[in-house]
């Protein structure tokens, strides 16, 4: 039998394969649909007897659920179904649990309480997008107020209302050992203990919502062949099609998703909460359904970039080689878990920034509050402790007197440089972009700084060591608390919470820092000593240390003062608060307990 | 509910649709003329999408009663080309780089010609002011306005301005 011949010398003149398109700007290939208005969006879709589908929406950020009464709504012109809690077949799901991630922590609907405001507890499905919503307004909910929490550090103190059975510290569990995400690196105490300078500073971001102009929607019908159609505006369609399947209870074949034009997203439209609602419509209907967002629920329920609170303690010598830096993070998850735990982990990995710096820890939390579930925004879990850190630099360049673009170049991490979660730094250019920046700015910069090399000096035996770790007697990195053993069960009751860089000591009523970004130049800041901290809302003698001086992270050192109007004599540093919570033994950095691993 | 007959001239076209008491314009164009290019953004007349231009004046389409088109004409972006042959804005777009998600698109493309079609030589202020109802959240404006000068440019017979230029 012959082979057949191809005849692609028909097409030969259609591509030349010369990829070599960077530097060259090229025409979207789907431009052309966008300026004639024809880019089919998901509500491009048209369906004849299309329903509308609405969802019943907590006033509360926290309230148990006593009843619900949907007979008014049921009649009521054009509706079809009022759904609740017990129509959804598989109503609890996390995100990640398609790659066996974190514990199923959220239902789609709301049953026995609800956690944040604007949680669905209900839906009507009507004839008119009109009639669902007078409908809506009908459903009855009687709420049983609970008290909420809306600050990370609030969430994880003690006493606090615990949000979720599901994670009832209010912390997510990382590795089946820790309430937090560890990274250790070195000896940062020891580090802290040589360096001429410690400088630490608090650095609070806002969730932002992602807001596209299109706002989160999806029309799900029946299909001739048993299957549900879904046009959907999904950043995740296998991940929406898989977490429908199991919200659902179908199997995943039965379901035919449509999607790939997004009118905007930027990680808004990942959360998969739109597609499984609308299918369960079409399911309950047999009819077309829709169901889309409005602008208000896309502002107030459609999960934002998460709050993320940073401290960052570094200890710097006086030529500015930075010898220590400790992180403690707070990441707000809202509600619900989704996908806040992996951005910690994806954080961590960056710490301690692009900079070689021999002695870095970090204790990063993943916190449960009653604010709106977060989610993806473009480079989350990255964005703010990058803005975090680029921002101390800056802290530190004054403090040690030097040009901030001369300390990065200082401290820049070059090719061959071990990083702090143990890779070694490869096609590292910060420097290079240190230089070229300073150049367009006309920043001057040494002849020093302007001869470096992200190439040359990097990977020496010194740069590329990996410090040994300790660990304790369980295996545990680093501090553990008193008494707590790894544990991933769900614990029935609430264990308490010691608010971090307390060593146990509870601060009671610890101020809420600031919400609304009002820079209270106390609290955020150079912590230089008494004469800032005098007036600082957290004063240090509320949470003495546990264990005695010989403890202390780092002696007493002088700082010299940044400010335009310093104090006549600089005061002795003081840490206005230590990092760890953990056990601490007397002789011991708060940082290591047990023995040695080699 | 007793419907409304209404008919109006859309894209050159004579539309004759019965209509809910209360629909807005973007969702009878929508749903009942089928035209498909002003979007619905916001339904609260913030975000520009859903931008037509009736008897020539821009017109928020998602706060309009669809009821008031009666006898009038709508022009939307599904008008803007001739067959196949692109309007000058829609050309400069593409050259320009001025839609990503085009989700805007369409109601920035109908604000701009509202502008060229009276104004044919305006000021990057004014091209600025008569977008400035739009939201964009991919894009940047940037290369909008960029867009909407040259295409300006190109009607009056000038060559079209490079990327960067203005």
């Amino acid at each position: 039998m012959s082979s057949i011949e191809f005849r692609k010398d028909l097409f030969a003149d259609e591509r030349d394969d010369n990829l070599k398109e960077i530097g060259k700007p090229t025409i979207r290939q789907d431009i052309l649909g966008h300026v004639t208005g024809r880019t089919p969006y998901y509500d491009d879709h048209l369906f004849d007897g299309l329903l509308h589908m609405r969802a019943v929406r907590s006033p509360h950020h926290h309230a148990e659920i006593r009843s619900i009464d949907t007979a008014a709504a049921e009649t009521m012109p054009g509706v079809r179904r009022v759904l609740t809690a017990k129509d959804v077949p598989h109503n609890l799901n996390t995100l990640l649990s398609l790659i066996n991630f974190g514990r199923d922590d959220e239902p789609l609907c709301a049953d026995d309480k609800v956690r944040y405001l604007g949680e669905t507890v209900a839906w009507v499905i009507a004839d008119t997008e009109r009639q669902a919503r007078d409908a809506v307004a009908k459903v009855r909910v009687d709420y049983s107020v609970l008290p909420h929490v809306l600050d990370v550090e609030e969430a994880i103190a003690p006493g606090a209302p615990v949000i979720n059975d599901i994670y009832p510290n209010n912390t997510f569990d990382y590795h089946q050992k820790y309430d937090h995400q560890k990274l250790r690196f070195g000896d940062v105490n020891a580090g802290f203990a040589k360096a001429d300078h410690i400088i630490e500073a608090e650095y609070q971001m806002s969730p932002i919502e992602q807001a596209p102009i299109e706002t989160c929607g999806a029309i799900a019908a029946p299909e001739t062949n048993d299957r549900f159609v879904c046009h959907t505006n999904t950043q995740a369609l296998f991940f929406s099609l898989g977490t429908t399947a199991k919200l659902l209870g179908i199997a995943s074949s039965r379901l035919h998703f449509i999607g790939g034009t997004a009118g905007g997203g930027f990680g808004g439209k990942v959360d998969s909460i739109v597609e499984p609602t609308a299918v369960l419509g079409a399911m309950v209907t047999g009819k077309p359904v829709k169901f889309a967002w409005d602008r208000y629920e896309e502002m107030q329920v459609g999960a934002p970039r998460g709050g993320e609170r940073w401290r960052i303690k570094d200890g710097v010598m006086a030529d500015g080689r930075i010898v220590a830096r400790e992180f403690t993070g707070f990441f707000d998850s809202g509600a619900y878990m989704r996908l806040s735990p992996y951005a910690i982990i994806k954080a961590t990995g960056h710490l301690p920034g692009p900079y070689a710096i021999p002695n870095v820890a970090s204790n990063v939390y993943c916190c449960i509050t009653n604010r709106t579930p977060a989610t993806a925004m473009r480079g989350f879990g990255i964005t703010a402790v990058d803005f975090s850190i680029e921002c101390h630099m800056d802290r530190v360049a004054e403090a040690v007197g030097m040009n901030p673009v001369e300390l990065r170049i200082l401290n820049a991490y070059r090719d061959g440089d071990m990083k702090a979660h143990r890779r070694k730094a490869k096609n590292t250019a910060l420097i290079e972009c240190c230089q070229v920046a300073a150049g367009k700015a006309s920043w001057p910069i040494s002849a020093d700084a302007a001869a470096q090399s992200s190439r040359v000096g990097g990977g020496t035996p010194e740069r590329v060591a990996i410090p040994e770790t300790s660990v304790d007697e369980d295996g545990r990195i680093g501090e553990r608390r008193q008494g707590r053993v790894a544990d991933t069960s769900p614990s029935k009751t609430p264990t308490g919470r010691v608010a971090a860089g307390t060593h146990r000591e509870a601060v009671a009523g610890a101020p809420v820092q600031n919400p609304d970004m009002q820079i209270d130049a106390d609290r955020i800041g150079h912590k230089m000593g008494a004469t800032t901290s005098a007036a600082a809302p957290v004063a240090p003698q509320a949470a003495p240390p546990a264990a005695g001086p010989s403890a202390q992270p780092a002696p007493p050192q002088p700082v010299a003062p940044a400010e335009p109007t310093p104090p006549a004599s600089p005061a002795p540093y003081a840490p206005a608060e230590k990092f760890s919570r953990g056990v601490r033994r007397p002789g011991s950095s708060p940082f290591t307990s047990g023995f040695r691993r080699r | 509910m007793a419907k409304t007959p209404v008919t109006f001239t859309l894209n050159d076209t004579e539309a004759a649709l019965f209509v809910d008491p209360g629909a807005s314009l973007v969702d009878v164009l929508r749903r009942g003329a089928g035209d498909l290019t002003p979007k619905q953004g916001c339904a609260q007349g913030t975000c520009g999408a859903c931008t037509v231009l009736i008897d020539g004046v821009p017109h928020l389409s998602c706060l309009t009663l669809a009821e008031t088109v009666q006898g009038r004409r709508v022009d939307t972006a599904g008008g803007l080309a001739d067959g196949p042959a692109l309007h000058p804005l829609q050309r400069a777009f593409i050259d320009g780089f001025a839609a990503q998600c085009g989700f805007c698109t369409s109601g920035m493309l109908m604000a701009a010609k509202a502008l060229l079609d009276h104004n044919a030589n305006p000021t990057r202020d004014e091209v600025i002011e008569a977008i400035s109802g739009n939201l964009c959240r991919c894009t940047g404006y940037e290369p909008i306005v960029d867009a909407i000068l040259s295409a300006a440019a190109q009607m009056r017979g000038q060559p079209a301005l490079q990327q960067g230029a203005l």
